[in-house]
């Protein structure tokens, strides 16, 4: 936890108790998250959790959550025969529409046709996995359905 | 050419916090705590191993002006320096079981991978280091495994 003893200026403060909220949607993706519970955790005002959050990291908690979800389904997917609707469910999608509509918005192509065409992955540490292999909000799925 | 990397460095925001969490909470042992004047020279490293030290410094004055270090701050509690380090550990389920009850934070619990298991933690100031237990040593090839494959597989014997 942040104590009391670390001089942090309030910016700083600011920012720790925001990557506190990301941390917990890393960690907790696949339990029924919201907005008001990250809200809590980063002892903000929802309104305010979500405006601080986005100039903390350059994109909403909510597109953080949904980004965090699709790339362990991309993993489930590349890494296990199970199927695309219980992989859904594994990572805290509560609807298979809203699973594949998100899925195909932010890779590019839906559940079943990534799965027949992802590459086996590295072997590299579950986190860099997670950075890494997360899908960007920044285009990419544009540029792959073109390509 | 080189022989091992001795020490590398994080940036922590507070060194005495750095120690109380670093050694107080994780384990680790403070190897070196020495006032230089123009610095405190501060490094841990694993009780018992004196192979690797993480060289613990606070960014500002005179290494860097006060707007630089205020920018490294700024860095380090968004979570944006990247990896400290990886530990590694022969039981990683009970050591995260372990430094959670003395209220580490964790960015994930352990998790099994190709590689082993490894959860992720953060200190006091946003910087992540991992914990990982490295899978049991793969491809191994004993006598009672050349055996096996005999069986398994009569035209790969030999």
């Amino acid at each position: 936890m942040v104590t009391a003893a670390i001089p942090l200026a309030s910016n700083e403060l600011r920012n720790r108790w925001m990557l506190r909220a990301r941390d917990a949607i890393d960690r907790d993706y696949a339990q029924p998250l919201d907005i008001p519970a990250l809200a809590r955790i980063a002892l903000v005002s929802e309104g305010h959790f979500i405006r601080t959050f986005r100039t903390t990291f350059g994109e909403t908690p909510h597109r953080y959550l949904q980004r965090r979800r699709v790339e362990r389904a991309m993993a489930l997917l590349r890494n296990t025969d199970r199927s695309v609707t219980d992989i859904c469910l594994a990572v805290g999608f509560a609807s298979l529409g809203t699973f594949s509509r998100t899925f195909r918005d932010i890779v590019g192509q839906p559940p079943s046709a990534f799965r027949q065409l992802a590459p086996p992955p590295d072997p590299v540490p579950g986190c860099f996995a997670m950075a890494w292999s997360r899908p960007s909000s920044f285009g990419e799925a544009a540029v792959r359905r073109s390509a | 050419m080189f022989n091992s990397i001795s020490h590398s460095g994080i940036f922590v925001l507070d060194q005495d916090e750095a120690v109380d969490f670093y050694a107080g909470k994780m384990g680790l042992e403070v190897s070196a705590d020495v006032d230089l004047g123009f610095m405190r020279w501060l490094t841990v490293c694993v009780p018992g191993n004196e192979d690797h030290h993480v060289v613990l410094q606070k960014p500002g004055p005179p290494i860097m002006s006060d707007e630089v270090a205020a920018q490294i701050r700024d860095l380090v509690t968004r979570g944006a320096m990247g990896l400290a380090f990886i530990l590694s550990t022969d039981d990683c389920r009970r050591t995260y079981e372990e430094l959670k009850a003395k209220g580490v934070e964790f960015l994930d619990e352990p998790t099994e991978q190709p590689y082993g298991i490894d959860c992720g933690f953060r200190d006091p100031f946003g910087n992540q280091g991992r914990i990982s237990q490295p899978a049991a040593e793969l491809g191994e090839i004993t006598d009672e495994v050349k055996a096996r494959w005999a069986e398994e597989r009569p035209d790969a014997a030999g």
